[in-house]
């Protein structure tokens, strides 16, 4: 798989207060070829209520365009204060990009749910692009996105 | 200063301006394409119809934005495949993909970053600075050399003549799209407050359902004010429509179809909005192109003001023998705008070098006299820039010398100042005449009188010489080859002879036009385009000093003519007048766009006598528009130099010739055209108030004769020559 940003190996801590314990998590994806420039994406957590847990990626250069990311914005609230060294650049039509991230032991098979949102200059942003729980049995299994992913997968 | 700031921008951003100004001129058509190929909007439609009639034939839409264009399309997403088209505000139904055109986007991303990313982004924004500071000096430049702002749109003349006119159609929109792309790069970086106002946090009610056409803030909204309408995900009762309008983002219930929220766009927000729409046209498509129209002189600024550049630049000193300014005994000071003056000090300096001389050669600008003290006189030559202002090299001259000290103790070595210029334009050797009164005005003791030198005459300059020497007791022979105009061979083709009757041989010369290589079209080199009034310069065997006779044909007339007169001991002329069809003359041609018909329909007033008729014969030949043309002209005796006797007839009954008065300085009556035009005077003087436009060809004694009695016949309606010079709508061309 052609790596776009995997050779900068970004690692982050997800700390949630109380939790030791973390593992890396490789998450990659697979654009389509939706003709537009390159994407933003957003790669976020909620609990099992909903909730905002956290932020593992936030791929594009821009902090300006972050609010086209909607879903994610609408969670965290557009707080970058969090968000800082886990950006990197944003991925290009028909491009793949795969990405190390360190998450928190306790996340796993708790009713977590990761999201994907995704948004592209002048074309619909897309949020909620990819969603899907995460789960150990789910590492490695590939979902389909809904509009600018073709596919999506992480593995533990 | 101003110069500089031109110049160096200039040829150091030369390839990204190019590469910014012609893929910018290649956007500007994509918004005018939208705009022509959208359907038309449906006037006076609210977003609750148009979001009621896409949803309709659009199950699962998530989106409708309208582009500022105008144009409406839709986002959806159906049985788990998203969809896009753009739609018909009419009807609702897709018209066609609302994917990106690939060659726009290509284009985009050149424009902005040459592919480069950031990198690229803050070159091309460094580029726009440079394009905005060409434009400020630039419009400095232009309003100083018209004389003035409110003359920025006066007939521009002399070298540089191209880069003026191309400037002055795009520097508005040089100037604008370069400050527009200054604030979007600020923008892009974040270095302007314009972000997007977050929208307000709102609790939904949790119901769903409202219909859309009857929601208040919907039916409110007209779609010209749309920009954006995002639809509530479809199974999360807490989301909202989201509205976003050109005022800011009003969050909608879901369930009740109310407002439930609202953040006003900032100020700031709204000014980048506009900007952008300035910049690309898009939602101002006519500006747009206006703007990529403007941005299409750039690859011709470009290469006529490095050809300005170039000019000047060739015309540097390069003579060995010069001594520093402590040490000459003759100061030379220059005065050059285009580089020629610069020629003609050189073959000065050589001169009196060879004779002897310690000489210090340095530009006008460089004047310090407490350095020149071995100075035993100073030699200054000087053209002129625009109205009779400083030339390139002299800038800040006449400041210095208002700001020397007075009293015995300054050095004061006698002067010599000498004009460069062209008596076809209103202010002649202007600068040359400042400078010496600045001398005066500081007592300066005069070394010569002050003397011209009009059109870069040889003669002019070699009759100065003689005085220069006779004043220092030197034998000066100043033989100025300005810089070896390059000649082609003219063939003759026919003569028509006159005046062998009243000692005064003359003849129209008729030659074939030089071919022209694709080249040298494309270069400029060989022989140009020319018109009647232009110059021909004609090398006589055995002699440097090209002689200048004035055009009566034009390009267009497939022939090259002049009108010679055979002057007592005159080389070329009798070389002219000796030439047998066949036969050839070394000639090279010099512009002198001061002395054009110009276009427009306004009348001419034509006077000639001799010789100098031709060009203006030529200007009635070439009258195919029928211009009202009157013509004075005159001559020695009907039967012998009345010149294009059977071509005037022909003229007059085409309509090339409105009226022709012919006066014979022969005969029984003597009469000039002088008198002619002293007789006709109310005639004459109605003609020039009804804004004709008045050109003097011949010697120099019937010019000033006709000057005198047109100042007299227009002294009654409140007309000056004066006024009328500056304005351009009286010239002479005279020998």
């Amino acid at each position: 798989m052609k790596s776009l940003i995997g050779a900068l190996a970004l690692t982050t801590a997800l700390t949630l207060p109380g939790l030791a314990g973390a593992r890396p998590v490789t998450l990659s994806a697979q654009m389509k070829d939706y003709g537009g420039n390159p994407a933003y994406l957003a790669v976020y957590l909620t609990d099992a209520k909903g909730a905002y847990a956290g932020t593992l990626l936030l791929a594009g250069s821009r902090t300006r365009y972050f609010e086209h990311l909607s879903g994610w914005l609408a969670a965290s609230g557009g707080d970058m204060s969090q968000v800082d060294g886990i950006t990197g650049a944003s991925v290009g039509s028909g491009r793949s990009f795969e990405v190390t991230v360190n998450v928190a032991d306790a996340l796993l098979d708790a009713g977590y749910v990761l999201h994907v949102d995704a948004a592209v200059e002048d074309l619909r942003a897309s949020p909620n692009d990819v969603q899907v729980p995460l789960t150990t049995a789910g590492s490695g299994a590939a979902v389909k996105g809904r509009r600018y992913i073709a596919s999506f997968d992480y593995k533990l | 200063m101003i110069r500089l700031l031109h110049r160096w921008p200039g040829l150091l951003a030369m390839v990204l301006l190019l590469a910014l100004a012609l893929s910018g001129a290649a956007l500007s058509v994509f918004p005018v394409a939208e705009r022509l190929s959208m359907p038309a909007p449906v006037a006076g439609q609210t977003v609750a119809v148009l979001a009621a009639r896409v949803a309709a034939s659009h199950p699962g839409l998530e989106q409708i934005r309208r582009a500022p264009s105008g144009q409406i399309s839709a986002w959806w997403f159906q049985d788990g495949n998203p969809g896009s088209a753009i739609v018909d505000p009419m009807t609702g139904k897709d018209l066609g993909s609302a994917d990106p055109n690939g060659v726009e986007r290509w284009l985009v991303e050149f424009h902005r970053s040459l592919f480069l990313g950031d990198g690229g982004r803050i070159a091309m924004a460094v580029a726009a600075a440079a394009m905005l500071v060409l434009a400020a000096s630039g419009a400095v430049m232009v309003a100083r050399r018209m004389g003035g702002w409110r003359r920025w749109f006066a007939r521009a003349k002399g070298a540089g003549s191209t880069h003026v006119g191309l400037a002055r159609l795009g520097i508005a929109g040089l100037g604008s799209s370069a400050l527009t792309a200054i604030w979007m790069t600020g923008s892009t970086f974040d270095l302007l407050p314009d972000q997007a106002v977050p929208p307000p946090e709102v609790q939904a009610s949790g119901e769903t359902g409202a219909a859309l056409a009857t929601s208040a803030p919907l039916i409110a909204t007209p779609v010209s004010a749309l920009r954006d309408l995002s639809f509530p995900a479809p199974d999360d009762p807490t989301d909202v429509y989201k509205l976003t309008t050109d005022m800011g983002v009003t969050l909608i219930d879901q369930g009740t179809g109310q407002q439930i929220g609202f953040s006003a766009a900032s100020g700031w927000q709204r000014a980048s909005d506009l900007i952008l729409s300035l910049h690309t046209g898009r939602g101002a498509a006519v500006v747009g192109l206006a703007l990529g129209l403007m941005a299409l002189t750039v690859p011709g600024l470009a290469l006529t003001g490095t050809l300005v550049w170039w000019g000047g630049r060739r015309g540097r000193p390069r003579i060995k023998g010069l001594t520093r300014a402590g040490h000459a005994e003759t100061v030379i000071l220059v005065g050059s705008e285009g580089g020629a003056t610069w020629g003609f000090a050189e073959t000065l300096a050589e001169a009196l070098v060879a004779a002897g001389q310690g000489v210090h050669l340095a530009a006008m600008a460089a004047f310090d006299p407490s350095r020149y003290s071995h100075a035993k006189r100073l030699l200054i030559l000087a053209a002129t820039y625009g109205d009779g202002e400083a030339p390139a090299s002299a800038k800040g001259f006449l400041d210095r010398l208002a700001a020397l000290p007075s009293g015995p103790h300054m050095p004061r070595v006698p002067v010599a100042v000498l004009g460069f210029g062209d008596r076809a334009f209103p202010h002649f050797c202007g600068y040359a005449a400042a400078v010496t009164d600045g001398l005066r005005a500081k007592d300066w003791a005069e070394l010569l009188a002050p003397a011209t030198v009009n059109r870069q005459s040889p003669q002019d300059f070699a009759r100065w010489g003689r005085d220069l020497g006779a004043a220092l007791g030197l034998p000066l022979a100043l033989v100025h080859h300005a810089a070896a105009p390059r000649t082609l061979p003219l063939t003759l083709l026919s003569r028509r002879d006159h005046g062998a009757e009243v000692q005064a041989p003359t003849a129209i010369l008729r030659f074939q036009l030089p071919r022209r290589t694709l080249w040298q079209r494309l270069t400029g080199a060989g022989f140009g385009r020319f018109q009647a009034g232009d110059l021909v310069g004609i090398v006589p065997e055995g002699s440097d000093l090209p002689r200048f006779y004035s055009l009566a044909s034009g390009t267009r007339d497939g022939f090259l003519e002049i009108v010679v007169r055979k002057q007592a001991g005159g080389l070329a002329s009798g070389q002219l007048l000796a030439l047998e069809p066949g036969a050839t003359v070394a000639a090279f041609l010099r512009h002198n766009p001061g002395f054009h018909a110009g276009r427009g329909r306004v009348p001419l007033l034509l006077i000639g006598a001799g010789t100098g008729v031709g060009p203006l014969a030529g200007m009635v030949r070439s009258n195919s528009w029928k211009r009202p043309v009157t013509v004075y002209f005159g001559h020695r005796h009907r039967d012998s130099d009345f010149l294009y006797a059977e071509d005037w007839r022909r003229w007059l009954l085409e309509g090339r010739l409105a009226r022709l008065v012919t006066t014979t300085s022969r005969g029984a009556r003597p009469h000039h055209v002088q008198d002619a035009l002293r007789r006709d005077g109310e005639q004459v003087a109605r003609l020039i108030r009804s804004g004709a436009r008045v050109m003097v060809c011949g010697g120099r004694d019937m010019a000033q004769g006709v000057a005198e009695v047109l100042g007299q016949v227009l002294a009654p309606t409140g007309l000056t020559l004066a006024a009328l010079r500056a304005e351009g709508r009286y010239v002479e061309d005279c020998y």
